[in-house]
């Protein structure tokens, strides 16, 4: 179908556009931003007087809970959230049941996704069979099968032998490697940030430190491997610091942090709050202020949604026996928002962090709105509040810490591959 | 549909008084002396022929214990009795949790049994405030929850039971120098304590033990910090001891009780550097010859078993104060 979009904002941080002009969609592909195309007839018009037309969201961490726990969330509930969120491209950690550690499973999850007006899915693959940090997963099969990169999810590997080799072997074909930095020992029994808050409350800790061992012994690793590590989730101000001065020192090493530890603290457990048990755990207000100074300066190079549907079983616990996670899909454009407008940053800086940013990443072609890219837009009013309920949410997952919050940015239209995947 | 968690402080309704116990952290001051100068007289009850009282007559007291104890349900039991309420006694750990049903479906099931109050007892931190926040979110706030130990996070009766027996032998809190000894990392009632007595306004609150028992930060509730016993010790006013889990043996974190008692254990000879009229606390069960030498235990300056006849005032005026309404 040919649509013409607008009246709108286009903000393209991948080609550095920022203007008011009209796009125009022909075979699910960006025909032209501009001018219309000489013959073009356009069979919709979207009218985005108002809104900002951006890339469609890259979202590096995304639990569709599919297969395994589908109590939990469903492919289609969380794809739904995707579309609502304005997520055109997200990639699924391997942390299923049974884990992503075979081509037949990463084949069926790809089938699955691969409805019409669904968001790319790109499944990440178990870097060791059943992430039981032993055994190599054959990842060659794997990636012919559609896997982009290779991880344990939050599964560490404890022998460090292994993480060795599973280096080594990824770094023989190039595979990315996309690893949590948490020693397993230090962190053991731990369910909070090891500092004044847990202490209060007499909740298990989990030191800074365990997230910079854990860094430190990744970071050698890669020097001697040379393979290509993205860190996911990084909690502290300290770890964030050894990856900057690693890349200063040549290493090829990106990293990220979730929405929560962008927006939230410790202090945000408050009495106890179930929604703030995250994995890993929110940390200081100076490691957050940290986080959220490092993504603005591309220290931190991409900002996600850590997506992680827990049922309301899983939640309504005491804290310490609570699952970790929250739901993130239809907040990471919103929560981005918040940021940049708490930060003073431009639109197409803070965008860019949830576009191109981790489509590089990803290494997939996505994040951008180039003439004859796949037509994958986010049109959203910046403008319009929307307060997060439950309600309101489509992911299955409905608890998330920002429940009750007024957030402004909201998504009115979602198109992948040129169709209208959310909005009317 | 279950209801939406309550994210605010379930502990006081909205115009600040109590609603249910839950912590002495945060608590101000008027009501913790309010709940002091309400046990004073229940002191005396169980000095009658008859010791009852009628405040919670025909209201159900339910000792929810998911965590073994009979020394504190049994206090609890007393004082509930006392107050003439009707008392039933569930040690859930051997029977719903075990099969399965969940701590709130637990609470459902006795809420619907026209419970007045709940005194919960739980292994996990902050699980009496899930509870209180399910019973708001649900409109059954007339329910009143008592905290009766919750993890390593509070036990907010014995620590009123304690600065009860420091203002009966003390009368003052404001000139004091107070060391509290041992393990404080897993202890749910030294926190309670350090809350109350920092609010009660004692000036100096010191806590005592080697870093591998001290949670981190500590400092930031209002203490000094030693790690050297004899200079804790120093002329302090009152010394509290805290139980040192046998579990805690086997671990990375002291190497035996032998060694433990040499450096923390409370000797005659140690308790001699406190000021002369100090007195000795001890929240029980003790080990003895581990945390405490029996020659200080049995002394003249232990009032470790007027603690425990406090203790049954004090839950007495925290039952009256919650469901006496």
């Amino acid at each position: 179908m040919n649509i013409h979009i607008t009246n709108g904002r286009i903000v393209d941080p991948a080609t550095n556009t920022d203007k008011t002009a009209d796009l125009f969609i022909a075979d699910g592909k960006i025909a032209a931003i501009g001018n219309t195309p000489v013959g073009f007839k356009a069979e919709r018009v979207i009218d985005a007087k108002g809104c900002v037309v951006c890339p469609g969201l890259v979202d590096l961490s995304a639990r569709l809970r599919e297969p395994g726990f589908e109590y939990r969330a469903t492919l289609e509930s969380e794809m739904a959230a995707a579309a609502a969120g304005g997520v055109t491209s997200l990639a699924c950690p391997p942390d299923t049941d049974p884990p992503l550690d075979e081509p037949g499973l990463v084949e069926m999850l790809k089938h699955r996704a691969r409805l019409p007006d669904f968001a790319h899915v790109y499944p990440v693959g178990a870097l060791t069979e059943k992430l039981d940090g032993k055994h190599l997963t054959e990842m060659a099969e794997l990636a012919e099968a559609g896997c982009i990169a290779f991880s344990q999810a939050n599964t560490p590997i404890r022998d460090t032998q292994i993480m060795l080799r599973a280096m080594q072997y990824a770094a023989t074909f190039d595979f990315p490697v996309w690893l949590s930095a948490q020693d397993p020992h230090l962190a053991r029994d731990g369910v909070a940030h090891d500092g004044e808050v847990a202490s209060r409350l007499g909740l298990t800790g989990i030191p800074v430190v365990a997230e910079t061992i854990a860094i430190a012994t990744l970071l050698h690793l890669v020097r001697e491997t040379g393979v290509r590590l993205h860190l996911q989730r990084i909690s502290s101000a300290a770890g964030l610091e050894m990856v900057s001065a690693a890349r200063a020192a040549g290493i090829a090493v990106t990293c990220d942090v979730s929405i929560n530890h962008l927006h939230l603290s410790e202090m945000d457990i408050g009495y106890f709050n179930p929604h703030a048990r995250l994995d890993p755990p929110l940390r200081s207000q100076r490691d957050r202020d940290a986080l959220r100074a490092g993504l603005a300066s591309g220290a931190v190079n991409a900002l996600c949604s850590d997506h992680t549907p827990v049922d309301d079983d899983g939640k309504q616990m005491p804290f310490g026996e609570a699952e970790p996670g929250a739901t993130g899909l239809e907040l990471l454009l919103p929560l981005t928002l918040k940021w940049a407008e708490e930060m003073q940053l431009p639109l197409a800086l803070a965008l860019a962090r949830v576009t191109c940013d981790p489509a590089h990443i990803m290494g997939i072609p996505a994040g951008a709105l180039a003439v004859g890219s796949a037509a994958d837009i986010c049109i959203f009013d910046p403008k319009a509040e929307v307060i997060v309920s439950r309600e309101r949410l489509k992911s299955q997952g409905r608890n998330t810490p920002f429940l009750g919050l007024p957030l402004a940015g909201r998504v009115k239209w979602t198109l992948v591959d040129g169709v209208v995947a959310f909005g009317d | 549909m279950t209801p939406a968690l309550f994210p605010g402080n379930p502990q006081l309704n909205t115009r600040g008084g109590l609603q249910h116990l839950l912590s002495l952290d945060g608590l101000p001051r008027q009501i913790l002396t309010q709940i002091l100068d309400t046990a004073a007289p229940f002191t005396e009850v169980a000095e009658r022929e008859v010791k009852k009282v009628p405040l919670l007559r025909g209201k159900s007291v339910f000792n929810l214990f998911f965590e073994n104890s009979t020394r504190t349900r049994t206090t609890f039991e007393i004082a509930a009795k006392r107050l003439s309420a009707d008392v039933i006694n569930l040690n859930i750990n051997t029977s719903s949790a075990s099969k399965g049903e969940s701590l709130l479906d637990t609470v459902d099931n006795l809420a619907a049994m026209q419970a007045d109050m709940f005194v919960v007892r739980h292994a996990s931190s902050g699980a009496p405030y899930l509870i209180a926040q399910h019973l708001a979110a649900t409109g059954r706030d007339h329910i009143r929850v008592v905290n009766a130990g919750d993890g390593r996070h509070a036990h907010p009766t014995q620590g009123l039971l304690d600065m009860f027996t420091i203002r009966h032998y003390k009368k003052d809190f404001t000139n004091l120098t107070v060391a509290i000894v041992g393990d404080v990392l897993h202890s749910r009632v030294a926190r309670s304590q350090i809350h109350a007595l920092t609010t009660l306004g004692v000036p100096e609150v010191r806590v005592i033990g080697p870093k591998t028992l001290l949670p981190t930060a500590v400092e930031r509730l209002g203490v000094r910090v030693f790690h050297d016993m004899k200079q804790g010790l120093k002329d302090v006013d009152v010394v509290m001891m805290l139980r040192l889990q046998n579990e805690r043996m086997n671990g990375a974190l002291l190497p035996s009780t032998q060694e433990y008692f040499k450096s923390y254990g409370l000797t005659p000879d140690k308790l001699a550097l406190a000021k002369p009229d100090a007195i000795v606390m001890h929240p029980g069960p003790m080990n003895r010859g581990v945390e405490i030498d029996s020659a200080v235990a049995d002394g003249g300056q232990a009032v470790i078993l007027p603690q425990v006849t406090f203790g049954i005032a004090v839950r007495m005026a925290v039952m009256a104060m919650l469901g006496g309404a």
